[in-house]
């Protein structure tokens, strides 16, 4: 059956608010639903980032002094929550893919308008939920993780609202990927087959995979854990007879591919990012896909690797170190085949260009590590150090924000109508290139050498490296600076982009920028071939 | 040209490996190890290195080679070659990654397994069994390392009960309590924990070793230690406010020490 | 420099559709959504059967389930399933009056499940937080539960809607009542393996 929609079913023009007051409306349209998050989430990333800074400040001095202890788990909590939940896992997937999806598979918007628009909606309100939690009775203190028995013991207010938030993104993360599976697979434009899409449409549909399997086990571990507190039942209390290693099992179900919906897209972006600025073909299309698909099956096969040191049986341990080993292997393709794109280009050095390339090597040694720690024995030393937290700081930022950057800096000018200034953008990664390493590499040695993570206070022997770390942090901090002031005077005064300022052959580029409401005057472009660049003519091999 | 380039190729692998090597063994970042598991663990630590070395290096070589060789010069315009994909390539890189990855994990299997992490975890050492109906929870157990080349062919059992936020020690023999861990060099140590409360993890860095004490499910860790000296012992699993502050110390002590260690506080004649 | 226009622009494909119309894929997204909500039940099952096979119950603790109930519940349920899809015959042929009777009926059924378990609840010799596997119970047959009044709601809504002259769902325009249908058998389906899990294990 087909039935005759207007794709962009949105109200009478004049109903919708124009101008700056349509992105703090119940906007339908896709692109202001994109730009929402966008801006939402970068909101949230300056929070988070804030958080992170009196994190790096308590970490000054080995003595537990800039804040008392609770509000330090609390501090970091907050910092872990709002960066996955609230900034990464909203701008890679819901920014992004709301923006680009549709053009990409040239319809005028989304296959869901409603559900798109409620599902950013709950973001702010929940987000603002969590974060006022804080003054009120405390926050949750009991890490990102929430293992009871420790959240069932502490103070139950800032938890339960902790729970609370985190369902509500988690539904409106499930709302999102169901979309963009329904918006990939059915609302593709007549004549365009699913081999000849961007690779940022795959990346989704493999998020959004993930999105649906596995969130909805997060939201009823969470439910279950939410009795535990309220109505005292025992599922996770081990002195009313509960198992608290159920607990980790469930969280991890979800959380582990968590990691791949905050990581996949990335991938995406900078599939279609290096092809422009190389000015070659993405190299190796269909390995490409194929192995999206890989790490999403193996991702849902891998999470016990967060538990080597719970208890877990030996046989079960050896399953999960081999499974999540072998993921280095779809990744690997991914990454070989980017430096392939970039090998034999015409390489454009712009702030885009190395934003992508910084996420290529930080990402491959966030990688190597996470490889290391697969391994059993590696891992019984190192879990639960700053060993692990430089891992994934150099995967969730030297690997997602690094990409969101590349693409602000990519897309900025579609968005707006409007160039970014480069050499600011060249500065800006610059400075959080150096800063993010100062950073982080030195807590790999903290880890190796007896640091545990989630402390106020710390043995005196580590100061030195410490004090290295944050002042890398300061660095990172200060480098937003250049970033947001190149943002506002390219807004107030930039230089005109005209529709294709990188020539690209992607679908949204052919069209003015920023867009009309309806993405396309007329019929949407074919566009069989997104990644036709490349001479044929002159002979190279 | 293309032997030329293939030498090359071969050359900058082969300098890249010799690299690799050569920063795996100059550079340490591990404390000093205490433990019969320790110099096993250094080995794998090694290994995992030198893999991540070259590949680091390696990688980040060729996108800086990238960025540098094939930028758009000035007045440049024009597109790069009309590259799309190279099957032999694929495979090589698909089945590279591949083999690595199965040396990895079958060599950190060996590693593990020498670690005592796949015996059964209640070897019968000291004679007594626990009871039948309580669970004991994975950790690590007694492994061939230690059978073989400890003096004392006995296990020396300890308790530890973990709780926000202390360690404590019982030594049945002797009905010892102590907030510290004594032990002997050269010694297997039976640890059984339990916590009271939260999870708690016990890690001391210098054996290399760490095992949550889990709330509910007694866990087992065997450890031997071969050098005598003062470690700390760390909480690594958040256990509320003062978890970073949840810290005791591993006393190892050459034998005659420890004894004497043992008669002075032992509440019983042994 | 490439040219801006894509290389390939076939024109070939403009035949059946254009791009304005599309297929109807609101039932994919609800399906979409009833595997979500599946995993939600997976991980409670799996939560329970875990619990069963490493946590044994102390020796004084009340976990006794009776058969009969359970299993006029099931039968409650998948006679509901069949009512249901005699409805959505009676839609397709346009006779709104049957289908009104049919969806009546379907919807006392899941009313008479719910009292039911109402029942059993009340009669049960141990409490939510009697012990682990108590809970477990409570949560799974309550969350389920929750699934089955929803759909005894929309079922209700459905029944009204698909009135003549005036209602809004006919022959002509089906997906409120197809969507509830494929709900209702899901919750269906759910309760059999629940079924299965809680009460024959
Ligand atoms: C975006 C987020 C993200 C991503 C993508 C990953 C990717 C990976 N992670 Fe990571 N991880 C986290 C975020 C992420 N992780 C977080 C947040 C935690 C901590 C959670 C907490 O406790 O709070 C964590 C913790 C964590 C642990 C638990 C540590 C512990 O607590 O003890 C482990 C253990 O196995 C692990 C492994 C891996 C592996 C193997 C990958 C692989 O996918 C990496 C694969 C990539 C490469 C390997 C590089 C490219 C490949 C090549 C160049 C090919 C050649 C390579 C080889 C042959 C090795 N991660
Ligand atoms: C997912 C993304 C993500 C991102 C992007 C970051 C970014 C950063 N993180 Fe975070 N981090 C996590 C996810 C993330 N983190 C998680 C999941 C944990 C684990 C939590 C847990 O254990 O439960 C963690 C834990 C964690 C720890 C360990 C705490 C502990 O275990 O005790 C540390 C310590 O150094 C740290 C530091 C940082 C720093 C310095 C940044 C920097 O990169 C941040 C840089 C950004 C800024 C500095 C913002 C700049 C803006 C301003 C300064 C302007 C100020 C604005 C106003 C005042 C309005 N993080
Ligand atoms: Cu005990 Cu941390
Ligand atoms: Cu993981």
């Amino acid at each position: 059956m087909t039935i005759s929609l207007k794709p962009s079913n949105s109200p009478p023009e004049k109903l919708q608010p124009s101008g700056w007051l349509k992105y703090l409306s119940f906007s339908l349209d896709h692109k202001v639903i994109g730009l929402q998050y966008l801006v939402c989430g970068f909101l949230f990333y300056l929070i988070g980032g804030s958080l992170a800074g009196a994190i790096r400040v308590e970490l000054i001095s080995p003595l537990s002094d800039f804040m008392p202890r609770e509000v330090y788990n609390q501090v970091l909590t907050l910092h872990g929550t709002i960066m996955i939940f609230l900034w990464i896992v909203p701008v890679v997937n819901g920014a992004f893919g709301n923006y680009l999806i549709p053009f990409y598979v040239g319809a005028r918007d989304m296959a869901f308008p409603r559900l798109n628009a409620v599902a950013f909606w709950l973001i702010p309100p929940s987000g603002l939920m969590l974060i006022t939690s804080y003054f009120i009775n405390g926050a949750a203190q009991s890490g990102w993780t929430a293992y009871p028995p420790l959240s069932i013991t502490t103070p139950a207010a800032g938890q339960i609202i902790w729970i609370l938030s985190v369902l509500l993104l988690g539904g409106s993360s499930i709302f999102g990927g169901i979309n963009f599976i329904a918006t990939i697979l059915k609302l593709r434009r007549p004549g365009l087959k699913l081999m000849q899409l961007p690779m940022y449409c795959w990346a989704m549909l493999g998020t959004s995979i993930l999105v649906v399997l596995s969130t909805p086990v997060l939201a009823g571990t969470l439910i279950l854990l939410s009795f535990d507190i309220v109505a005292h039942t025992g599922f996770f209390n081990p002195s009313l007879g509960g198992n608290v290693i159920v607990y980790q099992h469930l969280f991890w179900f979800y959380s582990h591919p968590a990691v791949y919906i905050m990581v996949l897209p990335a991938f995406g972006l900078v599939s279609e990012i290096l092809p422009i600025h190389s000015r070659k073909p993405l190299f190796g299309y269909t390995t490409m896909v194929f192995s999206i698909m890989g790490i999403v099956v193996l991702g849902l096969v891998v999470w016990a690797h967060h538990m080597f040191t719970s208890g877990t049986p030996p046989w079960m341990r050896l399953f999960f170190t081999i499974a999540t080993a072998f993921i280095a292997v779809p990744t690997g393709i991914k990454f070989f085949n980017w430096v392939a794109t970039l090998w034999g280009g015409k390489i454009s050095l712009n702030a885009a260009m190395l934003f992508s390339c910084g996420f290529i090597i930080n990402f491959v040694l966030g990688g190597i590590t996470g490889v290391a720690l697969a391994q059993v024995p590696f891992d019984v030393h190192v879990h639960d150090t700053y060993f692990v937290v430089a891992h994934f700081h150099y995967i969730v930022y030297g690997g997602s924000v690094f990409v969101i950057f590349s693409s602000i800096y990519h897309w900025f000018p579609k968005f707006t109508g409007k160039m970014l200034n480069e050499n600011l953008g060249r500065f800006h990664f610059i400075i959080t290139f150096i800063g993010f390493n100062l950073c982080f590499a030195p807590q790999h040695w903290l880890g190796l050498n007896g640091m545990p993570r989630r402390v106020a206070e710390y043995d005196p022997q580590f100061q030195i490296i410490n004090q290295i770390s944050s002042v890398g942090a300061l660095l990172m901090a200060l480098s937003t600076l250049p970033f947001l002031w190149n943002i506002l005077q390219s807004i107030l005064f930039g230089d005109d982009a005209g529709d294709n300022p990188w020539n690209a052959l992607t679908p949204e580029w052919l069209t003015s920028s920023p867009p009309p409401v309806e993405n396309w005057e007329g019929e949407a472009p074919l566009v069989l071939e997104p990644y036709g660049y490349g001479e044929k003519d002159s002979n190279n091999t | 040209m293309p032997k030329l380039s293939a030498i090359l190729t071969l050359t900058l692998s082969l300098i890249l490996g010799v690299a690799g090597v050569w920063i795996a063994y100059n550079v340490n970042m591990l404390p000093v190890s205490a433990s019969i598991n320790a110099p096993v663990y250094d080995e794998l630590y090694r290994v995992l290195f030198i893999i991540g070395c070259i590949l680091f290096i390696g990688m980040t070589a060729l996108v800086i080679y990238s960025l540098i060789q094939f930028r758009r010069r000035p007045g440049e315009t024009g597109d790069g070659i009309d590259l799309e994909g190279n099957i032999s390539l694929e495979i090589f890189w698909t089945a590279v990654p591949a083999i690595v990855v199965l040396f990895v994990g079958l060599y950190s299997y060996d590693i593990y397994d020498r670690m005592g992490g796949m015996q059964p975890l209640m070897h019968d050492h000291s004679g007594q069994m626990d009871n039948q109906a309580e669970r004991v929870w994975g950790g690590i157990g007694s492994g061939p390392i230690e059978s073989s080349s400890t003096k004392n062919s006995s296990s020396l059992p300890i308790e530890l009960t973990a709780m926000q936020f202390a360690f404590i020690f019982h030594y049945p023999k002797g009905d010892i309590i102590s907030g510290e861990l004594h032990v002997p060099v050269g010694r297997e140590v039976n640890l059984k924990m339990e916590s009271k409360d939260v999870i708690h993890a016990f890690w001391v860095p210098q054996f290399r070793l760490k095992q949550d004490v889990i709330p509910g499910q007694p866990t087992i860790l065997n450890f031997t230690p071969t050098k005598a000296g003062n470690y700390p012992i760390v909480c690594a699993e958040l256990c509320g406010p003062y978890h970073g502050g949840m810290r005791s110390n591993v006393i190892v002590d050459e034998q005659e020490d420890f004894d004497t260690w043992l008669k002075e506080n032992s509440k019983e004649s042994i | 420099m490439t040219s801006i226009v894509p290389k390939e622009q076939s024109s070939e494909s403009k035949k059946e559709l254009s791009t304005e119309e599309h297929e109807d894929f609101r039932l994919f997204g609800l399906i979409a959504f009833l595997i979500a909500d599946g995993m939600t039940f997976a991980g409670f099952f799996a939560a329970y059967l875990t619990f069963k096979a490493v946590n044994p119950l102390g020796p004084d603790a009340i976990y006794e389930l009776e058969l009969p109930l359970p299993t006029l519940n099931t039968v409650l349920l998948l006679v509901s399933s069949f009512t249901f899809h005699r409805a959505g015959k009676f839609l397709e042929k346009n006779e709104a009056k049957q289908c009104q009777k049919w969806l009546l009926i379907t919807g006392a059924l899941g009313l008479a499940f719910l009292i039911s378990q109402m029942f059993e609840y009340f009669t049960l010799p141990f409490g939510l937080t009697d012990n682990l596997y108590a809970s477990t119970f409570y949560a799974l047959t309550g969350f389920h539960g929750l699934h089955v009044t929803l759909g005894s709601i929309m079922i209700m809504i459905i029944w009204w809607q698909t009135r003549i002259p005036s209602g809004r769902v006919n022959n002509e325009n089906k997906f409120p009542f197809e969507a509830v249908e494929l709900y209702w058998h899901f919750v269906d389906g759910i309760w059999v393996v629940l079924f299965i899990i809680l009460y024959l294990l």
